[in-house]
């Protein structure tokens, strides 16, 4: 075993506290669609679901609270999209052939710059939900000091797992790629069906069929509901739409979010063991 | 009259500077640090590596010279496992690089032919990062640090980041970080390109100071006359294959000729007396007078090609004796001059143009 994954961890940490002005930026895009997207929709969605009758012992939640857990996702996987791109620019400045010809097993190259992706996100979510429960966003609704505890770890257990499994596939794609501008393509093709074929900021229920699949493989849709479960509880009601998880339906988010980023760590390890940079 | 044209005109100048201690160390004393057998590499079809073969000893300069595209920067990328062994083999201070990559990659020092360096890290940072990739305990690697550093003086720029650095304390720093680990060979890739003349005098004392601490150096260049000064051995390679190789001196000797420059009363009638001499390979007008190739060591046959010269009545006006440079050897083996071997190649590439 070897630990100079903690290297490259340190590494990138250097840069991200030398460059502030990428965390204020990527604060103030989630902030934004909080602050005008979340509240333009609220009022009208109120306005439109305010004859749907609640069921009993559900809890009625505004959208503002009901997107508060999309926004969370959404920026965590700009952000873990975006993460791998240090390996980009490493290969195009050289530093990555100091990393490969070091005694360093290959694999620590992108368990590091995961791990450093992990930590920017756990920053973003906890700067997020701040300002979210500042603008109205009703999380933790009645709950105890230690259950609001709990629910934290529960969603940052859920964010990290889908951060590092986007930061592997994030890294597999910067490895493969020659310039910035490839990557950017590639990741903006990836990002808008992510996006919009999920339960980040709508129900799914409605879908179309073909759709609906789609969103039960997608695992924005995993992180979503894990968010939503620990923030808002298992049983709400928001946008005419009543929402009951079970324990299982956890369990099963979370092993879906499990398998996805054992699946990219294999294939980010497979494109960085087999990487040649001359 | 003799009196006078002995006097009068005889300068000679001998350009290259011989180092009489240049020559290979004795292999009694020293072991193989690398050792290449039918190395070969072919990217997509084209073969960059054909066959090449060589070893080095420990604690030399081992020069690889070569124009731009000859296959240098192939051979150093396989020796240092950025490229795969496709087919050969290769030994690095008794470890073997196809099965003990790893081994290898602990016992060398690298300097790219690019700048390898993060933009944004500062000196200090720049080699903290290094001792940990190499997993260097801290105390030791501290301790590395500042030698390295005040190794290669940069001692005000411990807190500089590396963007704020000149191109020769970049190559410097680069320097310093591939010694940290003291590695048994230090592999340098084009070390002094795009450096002015100073600053790469500076890093020539770097680099044998650094040797004669006891690292084998494994260089590769195209700058002939660097090549020349600093190595030991030198194999030249051209189209992936190595076309020569020996001593500095010996590489230049082995053309078994100096040449002469000599102008006189009467150029026809010396070029008819020298063409008649055994040891004169061939006689060549220049813009004044004349370029002697001779087959023997000059410095003996001048004397008596002037007396011969003399007695025929022919005044010589002007005498200078040039040993042949590595440059000269370059285009014995290739036909070619070594400075525009890589622009010809270009050239051959590009397609005619119209009429």
């Amino acid at each position: 075993m070897s630990y100079e994954f903690v290297t490259i961890y340190w590494r990138d940490m250097l840069r991200f506290v030398r460059f502030r002005i990428v965390l204020v930026a990527s604060l103030i895009q989630p902030a934004l669609w909080m602050a005008l997207y979340g509240a333009a929709m609220s009022s009208n969605f109120s306005r439109l679901s305010s004859s749907i009758p609640v069921p009993k012992d559900a809890i009625s939640i505004s959208y503002l609270t009901f997107m508060g857990a999309g926004v969370i996702a959404l920026t965590t996987l700009f952000t873990s999209l975006f993460g791998g791109i240090t390996l980009l620019f490493d290969k195009n400045w050289g530093l990555m052939r100091e990393f490969l010809a070091s005694p360093m097993p290959r694999s620590n190259i992108i368990i590091g710059i995961g791990l450093s992706g992990v930590t920017k996100s756990f920053i973003q979510v906890m700067v997020i939900m701040g300002f979210g429960l500042i603008i109205g966003v009703r999380f933790f609704p009645n709950y105890t000091l230690v259950q609001t505890a709990g629910a934290i770890l529960g969603i940052l257990l859920f964010v990290g797992i889908f951060s590092i499994g986007f930061l592997f596939l994030s890294s597999a794609i910067s490895m493969s790629m020659e310039t910035p501008e490839g990557l950017q393509a590639v990741i903006t093709l990836l990002t808008l069906p992510l996006f919009f074929a999920s339960n980040a900021l709508y129900p799914i229920d409605a879908f179309p069929y073909p759709v609906k699949i789609l969103s039960m493989f997608n695992p924005l849709t995993h992180l979503v509901s894990g968010i939503r479960y620990f923030a808002i509880g298992n049983d709400f009601f928001a946008i005419g739409t009543h929402y009951a998880y079970t324990t299982g339906d956890v369990l099963l988010s979370f092993s879906a979010l499990m398998v996805f980023a054992i699946v990219m760590f294999a294939v980010a390890w497979w494109v960085v063991k087999k990487a040649v940079i001359t | 009259m003799s009196d006078r044209s002995y006097t009068l005109c005889i300068t000679i100048c001998i350009t290259t500077l011989i180092n009489p201690k240049m020559s290979r160390i004795p292999s009694a004393m020293s072991e193989n640090i690398i050792e290449v057998k039918n190395l070969e590499y072919s990217y997509n079809g084209f073969r960059a590596v054909d066959d090449v073969s060589f070893f080095v000893r420990e604690g030399e300069i081992f020069s690889f010279l070569g124009p731009n595209g000859a296959g240098k920067s192939t051979v150093i990328n396989i020796l240092t496992t950025l490229l795969p062994l496709q087919k050969g083999r290769v030994r690095i201070a008794g470890c073997d690089r196809a099965t003990e990559p790893e081994q290898v990659r602990r016992s060398i020092g690298i300097v790219f032919q690019d700048e390898t360096l993060d933009r944004d890290l500062t000196v200090w940072e720049t080699l903290e990062l290094h001792g940990r990739l190499y997993s260097m305990p801290k105390v030791e690697r501290r301790q590395r640090i500042e030698e390295m550093i005040e190794l290669v003086e940069l001692e005000d720029k411990r807190d500089a980041r590396t963007r704020n650095l000149s191109g020769g304390m970049k190559r410097r720093l680069e320097i310093g970080r591939g010694l940290m680990t003291r590695p048994k060979v230090l592999f340098l890739d084009e070390p002094t390109i795009g450096l002015d003349t100073q600053t790469r005098r500076r890093l020539w004392d770097y680099i044998k100071l650094v040797n004669e601490s006891g690292t084998t150096i494994f260089l590769t260049t195209h700058y002939m006359d660097e090549a020349d000064l600093v190595s030991n051995w030198i194999d030249i390679l051209d189209h992936g294959k190595i076309i020569a190789s020996g001593v500095p001196s010996e590489l230049k000797n082995a053309l078994g000729r100096d040449m002469v420059y000599i102008e006189t009363s009467n150029n026809a009638a010396a070029t008819e007396t020298l063409k008649s001499l055994e040891s004169v390979r061939d006689v060549k007008a220049a813009s004044q007078g004349l370029v002697v190739t001779i087959n023997v060591d000059g410095t003996h046959l001048l004397p008596q090609i002037m007396n011969m010269l003399k007695d025929r009545g022919i005044e010589i006006l002007s005498v200078n004796l040039k040993k042949p440079t590595l440059d000269d050897v370059f285009v014995h083996y290739t036909g070619r001059d070594i400075r525009n071997a890589g622009a010809e190649k270009l050239r051959r590439i590009q397609p005619r143009s119209g009429h």
